[in-house]
């Protein structure tokens, strides 16, 4: 049987994990330009998987079943990909001329 | 209760999924539908995990883990595409 | 032959042979002996690839640098969800940021660092390496995304770099 502190501790990370990775899809639904979508997903998302991931690592580790170590290498491998997809995306929506919003201050510079 | 919050936070994550298809179909721009791939992918990982959890196996990490890394590649490819007009070069 | 038996990057070598162990469902003969020659080959094959020798000197910084930039994803990733949630319109803004730091490798943790802490997004590093495009989601001004930066991260690094 599962601890009730390490029930509550699930429970609570999962829901903050869902609502984060929530909150980032409306954000890329709602954000008016394609550079500021760019943060919805990269930021939220990546923060609700981590904390869905951790109470996956509690869940099992609870359980009796050892700590999950490939949990743990998805979370560190999101972490580390998430900026580099990002960038390598911003640099070709620069390429293509993707238009910034209106009212965005400075201009994404062209070299 | 646990149970509760688990079926929850499968919902929230769908409904994020279903977000993104919006965004993956509205567009406008190829790098707004990337984008939205990209985050898909990192919501199937999610969603992966909870699915384990729910059943109570180890299984279905190998699985996320595989997803992390192909979906990351996926997704270095088709914006190098989009900037350069080829993958390699 | 015998001479290319090296290990020219001995810490990717080993965080190569620990992912190895880690992902191959428990320690083994078959895995050690595996993720040894992974070890050996990795490093040699991308040997061309880095630009040079990382120069991390003061590499015992890095957790409590870790731990410093986690609290600030938190933090600001409740900045971004409420900002995303409210009607108001983002006042973003491209800022270029001049940068202090000179080592390629502290540069580019820098660069990762930005773009994970919600509400900036690195877009490019200028040709000569001496400032950073940064897409704010929602800045009032330009120094302020500067100062913050600069205090938070890069102060940091250039104690552990330089």
């Amino acid at each position: 049987m599962m601890h009730p502190v390490a029930e509550y501790a699930i429970s609570a990370l999962l829901l903050i994990g869902g609502a984060f990775t929530l909150v980032g899809a409306i954000g890329l639904a709602r954000l008016p330009d394609f550079f500021s979508r760019l943060h919805g997903p990269t930021k939220a998302t990546t923060l609700g998987v981590g904390a869905i991931m951790l109470s996956s690592v509690i869940y099992f580790s609870a359980s009796g079943e050892g700590i999950g170590v490939s949990e743990i290498l998805v979370t560190v491998f999101l972490f580390i990909t998430a900026p580099v997809s990002a960038n390598i995306l911003a640099k070709a929506a620069m390429h293509i001329d993707v238009p910034p919003a209106e009212g965005t201050r400075g201009n994404p510079w062209d070299q | 209760m646990m149970i509760v919050a688990l079926y929850l936070t499968i919902a929230m994550v769908t409904l994020a999924a279903l977000l993104n298809v919006y965004r993956l179909i509205k567009g406008p721009n190829a790098t707004d539908r990337v984008l939205a791939l990209d985050t898909l992918y990192i919501n199937a990982i999610a969603l992966i995990i909870l699915l384990s959890v729910t059943l109570g196996t180890r299984m279905y990490l190998e699985a996320a883990l595989l997803i992390a890394v192909m979906g990351f590649v996926g997704t270095v490819a088709m914006a190098k595409y989009l900037k350069r007009g080829s993958v390699i070069e | 032959m015998l001479d290319r038996l090296t290990f020219p990057q001995p810490w990717l070598s080993l965080s190569l042979f620990l992912i190895w162990q880690f992902l191959s469902e428990g320690v083994s003969g078959g895995s050690v002996v595996l993720g040894l020659v992974l070890a050996w080959a990795i490093p040699q094959l991308t040997q061309g690839f880095w630009p040079e020798r990382p120069s991390l000197l003061k590499w015992w910084r890095m957790p409590g640098y870790l731990v410093h930039v986690l609290r600030d994803i938190v933090v600001a990733s409740f900045e971004v969800a409420a900002l995303i949630l409210s009607a108001r319109r983002p006042r973003s803004a491209f800022v270029v940021y001049p940068l202090e730091l000179t080592d390629p490798l502290a540069i580019t943790v820098l660069a990762g660092t930005i773009s994970l802490t919600p509400g900036t997004v690195t877009v490019d590093v200028s040709d000569d390496h001496k400032s950073l495009l940064i897409h704010a989601l929602d800045a009032e001004s330009d120094e302020e995304v500067i100062h913050s930066i600069r205090n938070r991260y890069e102060r940091r690094l250039l104690e552990m770099f330089e």
